[in-house]
């Protein structure tokens, strides 16, 4: 087998990056790693082109979203508030994601973690807080991981695409907890399609008055934290992650990608399952009918535009809860439909997706003195 | 005969790899003429050319007599040249008469009205004894018969000159005894064949000339009356060795470190990749698998690592039978491997070199307590060895993709041969690298060699292996040819294995060839 | 108990069967358009994004020009123009196509709402020029059959026609061996000629239109106006319904009638106030898909190179 050509002048091209800078190499590295900024930017730019062409002035808007979204403690509050159920979701379809998989399931995990959860919740009655707490962020999470384990464990032994798995579990989760609201745990009174109030014991105490924010914040920043020092310093998100990078690599090393592609589903769908029940602990205190304004779709957003990096996702997870939180406000104050942050999000993922193939490229820093061609 | 095809002074380079060097190649009308030579030596590259795949930088082309531009497949289908790639480019859930069509004008465009086709396929394979059912869907086919239906491709499209490349690697006996009975019976009926190989006996028995290619250039072109198998051999690999290192007397103990007994491995409805592979290797020894790619060498590397299970046989390792072992059981037992793609299987190129040398033993303490990865242990480790095997820079936590090839290997020999192994299996240990990382690589293996290890190389370069190995076993078309000591082994005796011409002097009787 | 008589009985009444048909008439357009994209190997998410931007778009073309059938036209314009930019970063740029679809779908949810919030404020919703009943003739008039199939609007008979059109095309022309060829082995496609970015273009802007077609039959059709989100995941029914069916037309469209039944079910469910709650009626679509998909009911052999970019060059 004759040499291909692209594999020779890969090996050229690597070995003159060394010695001087390439302008084009540059470019290439620069517009890929800074990609979630402009992206953003071009997303806000086309954004604002579709309000000119409605008829609205875009800085009129933007301001508003920006005074919506950070023009007070309260809209801060609010921010950090709808950031929450996308840090924990969007941590798992990160964490999936380090393990080449992708978990589109979020949403579905969300609203099993939450169904568990809120059932934990109602049903058993009598612990205090510091216990009844855990047991039902545990139910949560225990909930998530069972509806990702499934297409995990399935992708992971036979091959099957979990992205089909996943969107279809979606809808069977969003169905049967639907029934189940509609009936066997639905409030007593029956008129709304929603569960009883959770009792205190289960609620999520607020730890900023002025925000009115919950402590699932600071919870979604400890488990954001976990998450990186389980990735980046345990045996296990060392296997997991090299079997991201090249599971044939990691097969050859004796490390089995099938074990760690269903952990890594276990702990990705129920991340999204903790996402769910914080959300009903914390803001809405109860289980409700499509409670999810689409959280779990918005991980994907999220954990792309964070790059499966626990603190870009926590940051992309607090920009997307700026846009919700400072649209809405932008609604009522300005009159601008919200739904055009909605709209800038998905091309901001478009832009993202875009960049992601652009070709990656080596630039090496400095280091002159060791020639290591 | 007159000339259909003359090549004239290409040349082909890519990169600072030349490919092809002012090659001269032509071929008559109605003759099969084979174009011998290893791997590398740019048989395939002068073929992608006539086909149009790839430009030429320099040289021309005459077809019938008249200078042709070949610029791409379309072109050269149109003057007739069509060519069966190893890879067959066949749909398999199509039948065959839809692949054969595909692309080509329908006989009602557009609608899909097989019966013609199949018609015209079922003449066809009349007329020169191919025997393929048009209605068949060629995933149910056997590799025989696909590699027929690739050859009615090129006949549909009125092609007069063949070019088969290396059309025997997949097939068994009885299906390359069918391939050149048919590829008679189309130059009896004035098809030219043009036929890629590097195995001897199957191009002496079916050329009529044979050119011989050896890194890039023309060895010589001679008519299959005038030449034997053994000048075909030393044509094709005679190459003065580059450099020496000098190896120690021998150091082999008596302790079998590795044992491999009966060793098959057969996928459904092909020809085995590895049939009854016998052999063992001793401590202190350096055992060489030599052989041209392609023939096993893959399949066998692939077992003794772990990574996939043998159809039979099994593999012992100093005693303990470890046939269905996985690597993760092969790094516990503290066997080296050294795998022959760095990218694709020895080094996780998004981890950084710390990382990739404890890629065996990052759960084991000390890097490891309680789950925790400790770095400092890591980074203590990664110095170490950096400055051991002479990795630059030495960083454990500069990122792997950006070493240079020697240091990637290096990074590689450093985790395997750290751990003081019993057992070492090299595979193309020196692939890419340049003469100093490959002197490393050497001197590396001699090292384990002098303490007692036992050591597996499986290269295609003939230099490397009479320099290094104590005894050399030639694979073939997955069989081991022979086992030669280091002082019975001469290029031409090795060359002739490796094209598959079973040993002579050894057996009482001419033993007819394998294939 | 007796609910639940009355609801099977229900099943074997014509009103039923003919809401059946209107239900799943919007699916079996996306559903068709998807089969022509995933046949040629573009894996298209955001068949949801390109409904909705049809029914938007329809709504929008009968809105200003008084005739659902220019309605249709710019929703057809819509869908493609959506399918466009897929296309773009899945053939040409190379991209990810679950992402992108994934965004589209969420872009273009966001971008119609804003519309039509904007251009029609919040409270009301026009109403707009939609597509009336055509009985076919003769055929309308046979009992129980008649009523079902054959009194319906212009639209649902143009699904009707493209089953069997579709399949003809994939099955039994030239087109369709090398649209089928470009999904399952491009390289091979390539290399005896075939334009493989040409195909995956064409048959993802082809999805785009039909999807959009599907869209315009929501505003136009089942009803007279767009109501934000008004797709409701029907985009991703289609999805399934097109693994269900295995890619091929009549199938898919028996997969999408099963799914039009059950949805059509559902309200008739909450009217008869019966015990099978109409949630679990919608959930089993999904549950027998995944069942059908992880091999519980037969095995389900994609496109082999579907969502995967071809690289000229690469095997």
């Amino acid at each position: 087998m004759d040499i291909s050509p692209t594999e020779v002048i890969e090996t050229q091209a690597r070995r003159t990056l060394g010695r001087r800078k390439d302008r084009r190499t540059w470019i290439l590295w620069a517009l890929r790693s800074s990609a979630p900024l402009w992206a953003v930017v071009l997303a806000f730019l086309i954004g604002a082109v579709v309000l000119e062409i409605a008829g609205i002035d875009p800085l009129r808007a933007y301001g508003a979203m920006l005074d919506g979204a950070v023009g007070s403690w309260a809209a801060v509050g609010l921010t950090l508030q709808k950031s929450v159920p996308l840090i924990l979701s969007g941590l798992g379809v990160a964490f999936a994601y380090r393990c080449t998989l992708f978990n589109i399931g979020a949403e579905g995990q969300l609203y099993i973690g939450a169904l568990v959860g809120t059932v934990l919740a109602l049903y058993v009655p009598g612990l205090p807080a510091w216990l009844h707490i855990p047991l039902c962020l545990l139910g949560g999470f225990v909930g998530g991981a069972i509806w990702g384990g499934l297409p995990g464990y399935l992708r992971a032994r036979r091959g099957l695409s979990e992205i089909i798995m996943t969107i279809l579990l979606n809808y069977v989760a969003f169905w049967f907890t639907s029934f189940l609201v509609h009936g066997p745990i639905q409030e007593p009174a029956g008129y709304y399609p929603q569960t009883e109030p959770v009792p205190d014991s289960a609620v999520l105490p607020i730890f900023w008055d002025a925000g009115r924010l919950h402590i699932g914040f600071l919870i979604a920043l400890a488990i954001a934290a976990l998450v990186h020092i389980v990735l980046f310093r345990t045996a296990l998100g060392f296997q997991i992650r090299a079997v991201g990078h090249n599971p044939k690599v990691a097969q050859h090393a004796g490390i089995s990608p099938v074990r760690n592609m269903i952990i890594a589903m276990l702990v990705s769908g129920g991340l999204a399952g903790m996402a769910g029940i914080v959300e009903i602990l914390g803001v809405q205190r109860r289980l409700s009918d499509f409670f999810s304004p689409g959280y779990g779709y918005d991980a994907i957003a999220v954990a792309l535009l964070g790059n499966a990096n626990p603190l870009g996702v926590v940051i992309a997870a607090i920009f997307f809860g700026a846009l919700r939180a400072g649209s809405n406000m932008m609604q009522r104050s300005v009159a601008v439909p919200a739904a055009v942050a909605g709209f800038i999000q998905g091309i901001t993922v478009l832009f993202v997706v875009i960049a992601g193939a652009i070709p990656q490229v080596h630039v090496h820093w400095g280091l002159r003195k060791e020639r290591h061609g | 005969m007159a000339t259909l095809l003359r090549m004239e002074d290409i040349c082909k380079h890519f990169g600072e790899v030349v490919a092809n060097d002012h090659v001269d190649f032509e071929v008559e009308e109605g003759e099969i003429h084979a174009l011998l030579g290893e791997n590398g030596a740019g048989k395939t590259t002068l073929m992608n050319i006539l086909y149009g795949l790839y430009r030429p930088d320099h040289g021309r082309i005459w077809l019938r007599g008249r200078p042709v531009d070949i610029s791409s497949p379309r072109v050269a289908i149109s003057l007739g040249i069509g060519m069966i790639h190893q890879h067959f480019m066949l749909v398999p859930v199509f039948t065959v008469a839809e692949n054969v069509l595909l692309g080509m004008p329908a006989p009602r465009e557009p609608l899909l009205t097989l019966k013609q086709v199949a018609e015209r396929v079922q003449h066809l394979s009349q007329q020169y004894g191919l025997m393929v059912d048009p209605y068949a869907r060629v995933e149910d086919l056997a590799v025989g018969e696909r590699q027929r239906v690739e050859i009615l491709k090129a006949l549909y499209r009125q092609a007069d000159l063949l070019i088969l490349d290396e059309p025997t690697a997949v097939l068994t006996p009885g299906e390359v005894e069918k391939l050149f009975t048919v590829l008679r019976n189309l130059t009896r009926q004035g098809k030219s064949v043009v036929f890629i190989s590097h195995k001897l006996d199957e191009v002496m028995a079916i050329s009529d000339r044979i050119t011989v290619l050896r890194d890039g250039r023309v060895v010589q072109t001679v008519a299959r009356k005038d030449t034997d198998k053994a000048a075909l051999a030393r044509m094709m690999v005679g190459r003065e060795v580059v450099f020496r290192i000098s190896r120690p007397e021998t150091c082999r103990g008596e302790d079998v470190v590795l044992r491999v007994e009966g060793l098959t491995v057969q996928r459904r409805g092909e020809r085995p990749a590895l049939a009854d592979i016998n052999f063992c290797v001793r401590a202190g020894e350096i055992f060489a698998i030599a052989g041209v790619d392609g023939n096993g060498q893959r399949e066998l590397a692939a077992v003794i690592s772990g990574l996939e299970k043998p159809t039979f046989g099994r593999v012992e390792i100093e005693g303990q039978d470890v046939t269905a072992l996985g690597p993760r059981g092969l790094v516990r037992l503290g066997v080296a491997r050294i795998p022959e793609d760095r990218h694709g299987l020895g080094l996780v190129m998004g981890f950084t070199v710390g990382e990739n040398l404890v890629l065996d033993c990052f759960d084991q303490s000390p890097f490891c307590r309680l789950g925790w990865l400790n770095f400092r242990a890591i980074w203590r480790r990664a110095m170490t060895l950096c400055q051991e095997y002479d990795i630059r820079p030495q960083q454990p936590d500069f990122p792997a993709r950006l070493l240079s090839g020697g240091n990637q290997q290096k990074l590689i020999l450093a985790r395997e041969l750290s751990r003081q192994p019993r057992f070492v299996l090299a595979v193309q240990p020196t692939r890419g690298l340049d003469v100093g990382a490959s002197e490393f690589v050497y001197r590396n293996l001699l090292e384990q060699r002098q303490r007692g290890a036992g050591i597996l190389l499986i290269s295609t370069e003939l230099d490397e292996v009479l320099m290094l190995a104590d005894r050399i076993a030639v694979i073939h078309g997955g069989r081991i040819m022979d086992i030669l000591e280091r002082d019975e082994a001469d290029l031409e005796r090795l060359g002739l294995l490796m094209a598959g011409v079973a040993a002579v002097q050894r057996r009482a009787v001419a033993v007819a060839p394998e294939e | 108990m007796d609910n639940l008589i009355a609801f099977l009985a229900n099943l074997f009444s014509v009103d039923f069967w003919a809401a059946a048909v209107r239900f799943a008439t919007p699916l079996l357009f996306a559903a068709l358009g998807e089969i022509f994209s995933e046949r040629a190997g573009v894996l298209n998410i955001g068949l949801e994004g390109m409904m909705l931007s049809g029914a938007f778009g329809g709504m929008l073309g009968a809105y200003y020009s008084g005739s659902p059938w220019i309605g249709l036209v710019v929703a057809m314009a819509a869908g493609g123009t959506v399918a466009l930019i897929h296309a773009l970063i899945s053939v040409t740029i190379r991209g990810n196509q679950v992402v992108s679809g994934a965004a589209i779908n969420i872009a273009v949810l966001g971008l119609t709402t804003f519309l039509v919030r904007t251009i029609f404020g919040v409270g009301q919703r026009p109403t707009v020029a939609s597509f009336d009943k055509w009985p076919i003739p003769l055929l309308s008039d046979i009992p129980v059959v008649g009523v079902v199939f054959f009194q319906h609007i212009p639209l649902v008979y143009i699904g009707y026609l493209l089953v069997p059109i579709s399949s003809f095309l994939l099955f039994r022309t030239t087109w369709g061996l090398k649209i089928r060829a470009v999904g399952e082995h491009p390289l091979a496609a390539d290399t005896v000629g075939i334009w493989v970015a040409g195909w995956r273009y064409g048959m993802t802007v082809l999805c785009g239109v039909l999807a959009g077609i599907g869209g315009a039959f929501l505003s136009l059709g089942q009803l007279n106006m767009f109501l934000e989100n008004m797709t409701a995941g029907r985009g991703f029914i289609a999805l399934a319904a097109v693994i269900f069916g295995r890619w091929r037309p009549f199938l898919v469209s028996l997969a999408v009638a099963l799914f039009g039944a059950a949805d059509a079910s559902t309200l008739r469910l909450q009217a008869l106030n019966v015990q099978i709650p109409y949630q679990i009626v919608l959930m089993i679509p999904y549950l027998l898909t995944f069942l059908a998909f992880i091999g519980l009911v037969g095995r389900t052999v994609p496109p082999a190179a579907l969502g995967l970019p071809y690289r000229k060059g690469e095997r």
